[in-house]
């Protein structure tokens, strides 16, 4: 079944936040500790010249959960978690990690607060192993040469307490690995750098059936390590059954946010084609936004709300796949 | 939907097998072998699959020895083995020296000429200074050289290919200059006063001591080896079964054991010579140090991440300038040795020397024996086996009476053959 593959579920708050309670209106929910959330967004905005590519975002990622963060090409995903992965700097707004402000004046700043990112590629090196792979940039020293055996013990134990690898040997070239192992190297790497945060870049884009599979459980036991995770994805279905937070963005604008109980494929679909959704119960979700009227919105919105619609997910073909039947 | 999730996808058992398949072809067969059979079984199918490492390159050398050696057999001579063993001493260092930067997937055409000059400095200052200082003043400027090429590369983002090239034509000009401004150097030619550095190339240990040095190498290098074993071992971690470690240092000992009873085997004419040349031991020193500074510090380890993929290091924190830049001028460094034993055997260093050729031996020494043209791939042992190649090639030819001609033609099949054998080989990783 599609469902958050974890072996410590019970570690994690997430299925409590999955269970659609209809006392939930807190607008900022705090982690299941009652503090602040890990990372909190405020009024957001990032703009490329006269492009805004982010307005406004409003948006909370508490340790423990996966937010999946969803939105067409160009609805500024990217332009999101690079900002949070100080790539970029907002042009407004204010970033609060654990409660306090931040800026993050480039990758290095996220990287000593424990915000990783794992890119879809560019981010391992071939022809090294996966010991070497997961240390690089920080290796272990013992009499200023490379300690190799507390390296590899220390890798070791990382993987297999992600309980992922099924290769032979760690010290086998990276290049020889398929796409899911080759992530988990990845996510495994920025588990032993104690990220606190892991972004994940489209993770199972280009992976098989089995590989993704992979994935998705390796992305279930981040969070029931109490790590934030926010994942990047085109694909529902995968998103649906990993997620525990949802944050729909349409044109730069986040249009709808909350537990992932409250979305379906439907809504999501309307959601990321038009910023809105006629379905989505508004008293339950977080907040939404409501899109800037713009003509070619206003057209889409009409489409949405014409019964029978071709909104669905087969009109809109590519990144989105089929509905919830597996549930 | 939910069916097929339950279905066990058909490509899982594939992948399984197939993982297996890839881990047995790309891995070490150290690290995956719990047995002497099971690691000859991994090492014939990692062969088989492309994956060969040095055995084509010393199979290649035993067939042009063999093929030599039947045209004249004074090739396997002790005297000419020997002669060998200097002569091939300058393309062994000279091809170290390209395997920082080819690591990196960048090259330096200059080396030749680099050398060369660092090689005039020394020669100039060894009439007035001692001869260490005279050394250290040669290498000095060719790590100075490297450093230029680093800095010209790595901070105006220039191709290796173009600096290093205007650096041939430059430092041309540049050694010819300084071999007329030294005003020791009539005729082109500045001879090399120091006897300590003429016998770096030429001087050669008693046959006592090449016992004791050959001894002593193989101890510390094959305890050096148990005890990584053991370590290992006792941090629970895959070692290499024990047999195959006491095979490598057999091997090792007996390779040993020929070289000494080769230099001791009395090579003289008219009075008795005989002895391990200096050089050999120049060669394995700079063999272990940079084999060290390669696999054991971090450096090593960024200059090989780099080769792999330059942005994946870059975003690992990896300086990728600092790093670039320091591989040249250890290429520049290790240029400079090679230069000054190119001139110790000679005896000076004239303005004759023809660095666009060292060049390529040095490309040739590297790749032949088995370092990628492209990055990420190599080891200094390479340029030893390689540069071997080339000084069998050089050699033979020239005691088969053959022309310079000769020499350069089959140099570049023996190249033109390393590089398509290396393609293929990559080509034949990559379609599986």
């Amino acid at each position: 079944m599609v469902t958050t593959p974890s072996a410590d579920d019970g570690a994690r708050p997430a299925p409590a936040a999955r269970a659609p309670s209809p006392a939930a209106p807190a607008p900022a929910p705090a982690d299941s500790t009652g503090h602040e959330p890990l990372l909190r967004l405020k009024g957001i905005g990032k703009n490329f010249g006269p492009v805004q590519a982010l307005a406004d975002i409003n948006l909370d990622i508490p340790a423990g959960q996966v937010t999946a963060i969803l939105g067409d090409n160009g609805a500024g995903k990217t332009t999101l978690i690079k900002t949070i992965s100080g790539i970029w700097q907002p042009d407004g707004g204010q970033i609060f990690w654990m409660g306090k402000p931040v800026h993050l004046h480039g990758p290095r700043d996220a990287a000593d607060l424990g915000i990783a990112t794992v890119y879809q590629d560019l981010a391992l090196c071939d022809n090294l192993d996966i010991v070497q792979n997961m240390f690089l940039g920080r290796e272990m020293l013992r009499h200023r040469q490379l300690d190799e055996i507390r390296m590899e013990l220390s890798a070791k134990s990382t993987l297999s307490g992600l309980s992922v690898m099924t290769v032979r040997s760690i010290r086998q070239p990276v290049g020889s690995l398929s796409g899911g192992q080759r992530q988990a190297v990845a996510v495994a790497r920025a588990v032993m750098q104690e990220a606190r945060l892991v972004i994940m870049d489209e993770p199972t884009a280009a992976l098989g059936v089995t590989q993704t599979r992979i994935v998705l459980d390796l992305i279930g036991r981040l969070a029931g390590r109490d790590i934030a995770v926010v994942v990047i994805s085109h694909n529902l279905n995968d998103v649906m059954s990993v997620a525990d937070r949802m944050a729909v963005l349409h044109l730069g604008r986040l249009a709808a946010v909350g537990p992932a109980a409250r979305f379906d494929t439907q809504v999501i679909v309307d959601l990321m084609t038009t910023g809105t959704s006629t379905r989505l119960n508004t008293a339950t979700a977080e907040h939404r936004v409501p899109p800037p009227p713009t003509p070619d919105s206003q057209a889409a919105d009409e489409a949405a709300h014409a019964p029978g619609s071709g909104a669905g997910p087969e009109a809109h073909g590519d990144g989105i796949h089929a509905g919830r039947e597996a549930q | 939907m939910s069916t097929e999730l339950h279905e066990p996808p058909p490509e899982a058992l594939e992948d399984a097998e197939a993982a297996a398949a890839e881990a047995a072809r790309v891995a070490a067969p150290e690290i995956i072998a719990g047995s002497l059979g099971e690691y000859a079984g991994i090492w014939l199918k990692r062969v088989r699959s492309g994956e060969s490492g040095a055995l084509p390159v010393v199979i290649g050398l035993v067939a042009i020895v063999v093929y030599f050696q039947v045209r004249n057999s004074l090739f396997l001579s002790a005297g000419n083995l020997v002669n060998l063993m200097v002569q091939g001493a300058p393309f062994i260092i000279f091809g170290m020296a390209e395997v920082f930067v080819l690591l990196l997937g960048e090259i330096d055409l200059s080396v030749g000429f680099n050398a060369a000059n660092g090689a005039v400095i020394m020669a100039w200052l060894a009439f007035t200074v001692p001869w260490w200082a005279a050394i250290l003043a040669g290498l000095a400027f060719t790590a100075a050289v490297g450093a230029l090429w680093g800095i010209l590369i790595t901070r105006l983002r220039l191709p290796s290919f173009v600096v290093t090239l205007a650096g041939l034509l430059g430092l041309q000009g540049v050694m010819i200059s300084l071999v007329a401004r030294s005003g020791r150097g009539p005729g082109g030619s500045i001879p090399i006063s120091s006897t300590i550095i003429n016998d770096l190339a030429n001087g050669n240990l008693s046959p006592m001591a090449g016992w004791v040095v050959m001894i002593v190498l193989v101890v510390l290098f094959g305890a050096s080896m148990i005890l990584r074993d053991r370590q290992r071992r006792g941090s629970g971690l895959v070692a290499p079964p024990a047999s195959i470690t006491a095979l490598k240092i057999a091997v090792m000992a007996a390779a040993g054991v020929v070289v000494v009873l080769i230099g001791n085997t009395n090579r003289g004419v008219m009075v008795p010579l005989r002895g391990v040349p200096w050089v050999v031991l120049i060669v394995l020193g700079l063999l272990a140090m940079w084999t060290a500074l390669l696999s054991r510090t971090r450096f090593g380890r960024y200059v090989y991440a780099i080769g792999g993929n330059a942005e994946a290091a870059r975003r690992a924190g990896v300086n990728l300038g600092m790093v670039r830049t320091l591989a040249f001028i250890l290429c520049g460094l290790t240029a400079g040795v090679a230069g000054i034993i190119y001139s110790s055997r000679l005896g000076s260093i004239s303005t004759d020397i023809d660095g666009g050729e060292l060049v390529l031996f040095a490309v040739a020494s590297a790749v032949i024996g088995g370092t990628a043209l492209f990055g990420g791939r190599g080891k200094m042992l390479h340029a030893l086996l390689g540069g071997l190649v080339v000084a069998v090639i050089y050699n033979g030819l020239g005691l088969l009476g053959l022309s310079s001609a000769a020499t350069y033609i089959v140099t570049a099949l023996v190249l033109l053959g390393a590089v398509i054998v290396d393609t293929l080989a990559r080509r034949g990783r990559a379609a599986q």
